[in-house]
């Protein structure tokens, strides 16, 4: 049978030329003018080679700050969604423990809501002097330790990736228990006959199993977090200052200020730099070991 | 002893998952309660039931911040974007399944590299302006169809690789055209994963704030997201009415959450999702 005929090509027409147009296309574009003045007040275009690179990369610029708070913020909370995320998915795969689905709904439904609307629910709840967070602390006598958790300099980074912690464990989570639930039991049997503790089994049984599940989620969390942009704007708006601003807080900021060619830029910096690591996501993407 | 350790074990574990599922839940209730508060109690934010139920508030909402139409237009981009990924993707999923080689395959890794690339919203406005979308619903509708094609194309991909080819075989032998076969036999065998996408997307497409914020500055036009961020800049100090906003744009997702956990759940298995 002729595959070409019973398969033809056009069928995929449709999502090839409406991700053409405004994925890559813009993708592309926007390095030719990252080597220009591009800007919104002037309609001259003039090249100027690399001027904008030198400008971001040179010593202490704004911009270099927020490729370097993007990159903690990745890091940061890769770690503590993985972490948090395999720790809840071993509990609530414990036989002693009641109400395991309930919990496990409960802990991924911030998943289904906005970052916009995280970001507003989170900026009332830690308001200094009316948000719930203060007011409890105070209610239960450790007023001390009421802060101005997104205003003060120290704390506001952290603050912001707990935040972004608490929507995302749950996902990671489900994952992970997915995972879990697809190793045989009898690996663990054969271990407490050998009397294996919960730890030895933990480190020979199931982490060597769930490595491949947490790759995978390692990866989703990298790409997010290179790309995070609602919550930040949503809870602090890259501030106070430029203290929590990351890459594509900054493109906004450049891009309503009329300064296209710092925003394209920017975000080709981003660009290239996951397509650096494009292989490395796809590869992991495709050994995934859980099935619909 | 060793039963007795492991009674205290079994009684933290429940209390850590106990004191989890509070910390998730405790924000949303507070939001909830203050939302039916009066505005001088509603200014001390705390996990007390309200003196007298506002229920007023919600009305004010509705009524100065342009919820309805925005509600509406949230509808409109999520529906049709939707429709638009499901049709498209189907058809180049089933295609790209059936023969991945050449050409086929260089389009499937082109595509599915959209997962993780980030989109260039500088540039994109460029594009935009040249094919005329800006401030348009329709432009709107296209572009969230477009960043939303990539993982709809790997899911469904997985899928369709797991019904068997004898099925077309057969069909064709008796005499049905390539349109024919996919709309008439494998189209039906798709409603699984046509429900996960329906899922996923319009989640997706609601929650999304970035776009609009882009690409449509005309507030007649703002879906549910930047109306709420926008009356959230304008009555900031009215923390009741804000909550009530927030509440009334986690209904819609709420309850498609709980009406397709299923597929939800299945997506998210099923590896990567995400946002």
């Amino acid at each position: 049978m002729n595959r070409k005929k019973l398969y033809p090509w056009y069928f995929t027409i449709g999502a090839l030329v409406i991700f053409l147009l405004l994925c890559f296309l813009p993708g592309l574009i926007g390095i030719l003018y990252s080597f220009t003045d591009w800007n919104n007040f002037t309609s001259e275009v003039n090249f100027v080679g690399l001027k904008n690179y030198k400008e971001v990369f040179a010593g202490n610029s704004e911009y270099t700050k927020y490729i370097v708070n993007t990159i903690v913020f990745t890091v940061v909370t890769t770690i503590m969604k993985t972490v948090a995320g395999l720790a809840l998915a071993l509990l609530l795969t414990q036989k002693f423990i009641k109400f395991k689905t309930f919990h496990r709904m409960v802990i991924f439904s911030p998943q289904v809501m906005s970052y916009l609307v995280v970001g507003l629910v989170f900026k009332s709840m830690l308001h200094p002097t009316t948000g719930f967070v203060n007011n409890f602390l105070r209610s239960i006598g450790l007023g001390s330790l009421a802060r101005n958790w997104l205003t003060d300099l120290k704390l506001v980074f952290p603050t912001v990736m707990a935040v972004d912690t608490w929507k995302g464990m749950g996902y990671i989570m489900v994952v992970i228990i997915a995972g879990v639930l697809s190793i045989s039991p009898d690996y663990y049997e054969a271990a407490s006959i050998d009397g294996a503790s919960f730890w030895q089994k933990f480190r020979s049984i199931t982490l060597p199993l769930l490595k491949p599940i947490i790759v995978n989620v390692t990866v989703l969390n990298v790409t997010y977090g290179l790309r995070v942009f609602d919550m930040i704007y949503s809870l602090t708006n890259g501030g106070p200052g430029n203290a929590t601003g990351v890459i594509n807080t900054a493109v906004y900021k450049e891009f309503s200020k009329g300064n296209f060619a710092m925003g394209t830029t920017l975000s080709s910096i981003l660009f290239l730099f996951v397509l650096c690591l494009l292989y490395f996501i796809i590869k992991s993407m495709e050994n995934k070991e859980v099935d619909l | 002893m060793e039963r007795m350790k492991k009674h205290i074990l079994s009684v933290a574990g429940n209390l850590l998952a106990i004191l989890t599922s509070l910390i998730v839940m405790i924000p949303m209730i507070v939001v909830v309660l203050t939302s039916f508060k009066s505005s001088g109690e509603a200014n001390n934010m705390s996990l007390t039931l309200p003196k007298k139920w506002m229920f007023e508030n919600y009305a004010i909402v509705i009524e100065q911040g342009k919820l309805i139409s925005s509600f509406l237009n949230g509808l409109i981009y999520a529906t049709f974007s939707v429709l638009i990924i499901i049709l498209v993707v189907s058809a180049a999923a089933f295609v790209i399944s059936r023969n991945f080689k050449g050409i086929n395959k260089f389009i499937y890794y082109f595509i599915i590299a959209g997962i993780a690339m980030p989109i260039n919203n500088v540039a994109l406005m460029k594009v935009m302006q040249a094919l005329h979308l800006v401030n348009q619903r329709y432009g709107i509708i296209l572009l969230y169809a477009a960043i939303n094609i990539p993982l709809s194309l790997f899911l469904c991909y997985g899928f369709i690789s797991t019904i068997p080819r004898e099925i077309d075989e057969a069909a064709v032998i008796d005499g049905c055209t390539p349109t024919r076969l996919f709309t008439r036999i494998i189209l039906p065998l798709l409603k699984p994963i046509i429900s996960t996408l329906f899922v996923l997307n319009f989640m997706a497409v609601w929650n999304d704030f970035t776009m609009p914020l882009y690409y449509l500055n005309n507030s007649k036009k703002w879906p549910m997201t930047l109306a709420v961020y926008n009356f959230f800049g304008a009555f900031e100090n009215s923390w009741n009415l804000v909550s009530a906003d927030i509440v009334l744009t986690l209904l819609p997702v709420l309850l498609i959450f709980i009406l397709g956990q299923k597929y939800i759940v299945g997506g998210v298995s099923a590896g990567a999702v995400k946002g």
